[in-house]
């Protein structure tokens, strides 16, 4: 065990809830979030008692790139602006390694972040200790994603959440960047990892909608002992959108699950502060179903959309073929070159 | 006339990279390998012992014990290795050709700015995602004004080994500097994900560049084949994907346009595995800068 380990932060009620639609719904949004729009979701969401707010780029910080889109405001001022106008609740930020840097860390916690969430896809974890090493040593709270989580089996992703708890990870998730793991997928990898790393760390979930499974995989992981749980309001997020955090809070609240959430104020928050400025309701739709359907990292939605237009391909090949090649989170361009290679094969006949 | 004598060179570091390095540098018509250092008994030694090679564990004190020195080495150690080595090979006139994270001598690339630097003590590999995307960077820049470029690397996650993993930050910092100092763009961004897929996947490098709205898109495109095909001369397995992609102009891109160009790049298979192009290209961009340095120095002799 390492000398960083058994240092988890405390949490007040069952459950955790935190809120990515200032993250994950930059996905959804084109990464075109307004200071406007950032200032008014997290007065709504620190007034509903949501206690973690994320707001980053997509792709986390330095995410903002030809690859996967520049951001229309730069993060580092939304998270600074995030940070004044959040009485009680804190601000978590994006890491993926190998696109942020431990300086883009330090400037986030410069501008007002307190949490990390450093994500490497599910078998990379060794790719983290560098980067969780410095955010504990800035004195910040520290998760760590497992992308893409459906990729590999429970036992080796418990395996890399024990990688990224010695590097000083206080709370690794299973994150169904697909929307991909049926409940039988997602309690096994629970488990799992709490069987692995409960003693020290908390186990956490971020689920997407892709099979409209979110929900179902938060109520599961909440009865076996999940104490962090993400949510976006409307769903705002990449594919379907994330559980929303709205009805999370209402399904929790029926179960006696106490979350210190105000429901109706998330209710009021995502009808009139988030719907409003959506670009789109995320939804299951054909595109949307066939990434939870073939395991595709959700964030590819916009852009293989993008690219079936232009090259005047159906994008559920597109993302099928995402599927069959394995490609995981960050490799954005490889849809061009997807679209490229079946608008050939159409070409070939 | 008779051939001239081989510029006799040593590698440093006999794991898969010196392995693979010495295969290369085997067919050299320039070069040739009398040593293979190491700090411990290892597989590369007897291998390269096998290839006759003369190798030891002794590290660099028996290599510098050697007579005739080697005029060239290749360090394919560590950064910390050969910041400690590098002086010595120094004092003893010996170039160094550094494949490390080191950074003590100018960055290159074969293909691009080895000209400029072939005198100096010691030149530095960039990384492998550079070695591959720099050159397109350059050719770009060659004939329209590059704001901003930005390379993805992907590589098998098989061909990334604890080095790389334990400071991936290195690599992206690394490849974003190379991007502005030897590809030219005014702004530079690198980005690197490993990818476990099984079998294992081809290396993989896009290289997005801004162009302003009046590029000539027909002369990027003439520059990025002509710069593919100098790569290819020391990456046989150095290939795009597509013809280049031009985007226009877009308000989203500040009234730029783009160019994407999508590479591919499959190892020679010497020593390290096809797919390992991340590796190949690194072993077989640092064989040609020897070459282009015994070059220089025999001509000088002569």
């Amino acid at each position: 065990m390492s000398e960083r380990a058994g240092a988890r932060p405390g949490i007040r009620h069952d459950v955790r809830i935190t809120d990515t639609t200032l993250r994950d719904g930059s996905h959804a949004q084109a990464h075109q979030f307004t200071e406007e729009q950032v200032r008014d979701t997290v007065r709504a969401l620190d007034r509903a008692g949501v206690e973690v707010i994320e707001v980053t780029h997509g792709d986390g910080l330095g995410g903002s790139s030809f690859n996967y889109g520049f951001s229309h405001t730069d993060e580092l001022k939304l998270i600074a602006a995030a940070r004044e106008e959040a009485t009680q609740a804190r601000i978590a930020v994006l890491l993926v390694p190998g696109i942020g840097t431990v300086d883009d860390l330090r400037r986030a916690h410069d501008a007002g972040a307190e949490i990390v969430r450093v994500a490497t896809h599910c078998t990379e974890a060794d790719v983290s200790p560098q980067h969780f090493g410095v955010a504990r040593d800035l004195g910040m709270e520290t998760v760590g994603f497992l992308m893409m989580a459906h990729r590999t089996s429970p036992e080796d992703l418990a395996k890399q959440a024990r990688i990224m708890v010695d590097a000083g990870c206080q709370c690794p998730y299973v994150t169904d960047s697909a929307g991909a793991l049926l409940m039988h997928d997602a309690r096994a990898r629970f488990e799992a990892l709490l069987a692995e790393v409960g003693d020290e760390a908390w186990v956490g979930y971020h689920g997407h909608q892709n099979l409209s499974l979110g929900v179902a995989n938060s109520v599961i992981a909440a009865e076996v002992g999940v104490k962090e749980i993400d949510g976006s309001l409307c769903a705002l997020g990449a594919g379907s959108g994330n559980s929303p955090t709205e009805v999370i809070a209402a399904v929790f609240d029926r179960m006696g699950i106490e979350t210190g959430l105000d429901v109706t104020a998330l209710l009021d928050a995502a009808e009139d502060v988030v719907r409003p400025y959506l670009h789109r309701w995320p939804k299951m739709d054909r595109n949307a179903i066939t990434q939870g359907w073939a395991g595709v990292y959700s964030s590819f939605l916009l852009h293989a959309e993008h690219a079936g237009e232009r090259y005047k391909v159906p994008v559920p090949d597109i993302l099928r073929r995402c599927g069959e090649l394995g490609l995981v989170g960050g490799q954005e361009d490889m849809i061009i070159d997807i679209a490229l290679e079946l608008a050939r094969e159409r070409e070939q006949g | 006339m008779s051939a001239p004598a081989k510029v006799p060179a040593a590698i440093v570091g006999p794991g898969n990279i010196g392995t693979d390095l010495l295969a290369k540098l085997a067919r050299s018509a320039r070069i040739e390998v009398t040593a293979m250092v190491g700090v411990v008994e290892s597989e590369g030694l007897e291998r390269a012992r096998a290839m006759g090679v003369a190798a030891s564990s002794e590290g660099v004190d028996w290599l510098l014990r050697l007579d005739p020195l080697p005029r060239i080495v290749f360090e394919a150690t560590s950064a910390k290795a050969h910041a400690a080595n590098a002086p010595r090979y120094a004092e003893a006139g010996i170039r160094a050709i550094d494949l490390t994270p080191a950074h003590l001598g100018p960055m290159v690339c074969p293909a691009v700015n080895m000209p400029d630097h072939l005198d100096a003590p010691n030149v530095n590999m960039i990384t492998c995602g550079g070695q591959a995307t720099i050159p397109i960077v350059a050719a770009v820049s060659q004939v329209a004004t590059v704001d901003y470029a930005e390379i993805v690397a992907s590589a098998a996650s098989r061909s990334a080994g604890p080095g790389t993993r334990a400071n991936i930050d290195e690599f992206t910092e690394t490849t974003a500097k190379a991007v502005e100092e030897v590809g030219g763009a005014a702004k530079g961004k690198a980005i690197i994900i490993l990818n476990p897929v099984e079998p294992p996947m081809i290396m993989r490098d896009t290289v997005f560049c801004s162009l302003p709205p009046d590029a000539d898109t027909d002369a990027v495109a003439a520059s990025v084949h002509a710069m593919v095909a100098r790569v290819q001369q020391y990456v046989p397995g150095y290939a795009m994907r597509a013809e280049p992609q031009f985007d226009p102009p877009t308000d989203k891109w500040g009234g730029r346009g783009r160019v994407a160009v999508f590479l591919e790049v499959k190892g020679n298979g010497d020593f390290l595995p096809e797919y390992a192009g991340n590796l190949d290209i690194m072993t077989a961009a640092a064989a040609q800068v020897g070459e282009l340095v015994a070059a220089e120095m025999t001509e000088a002799a002569a």
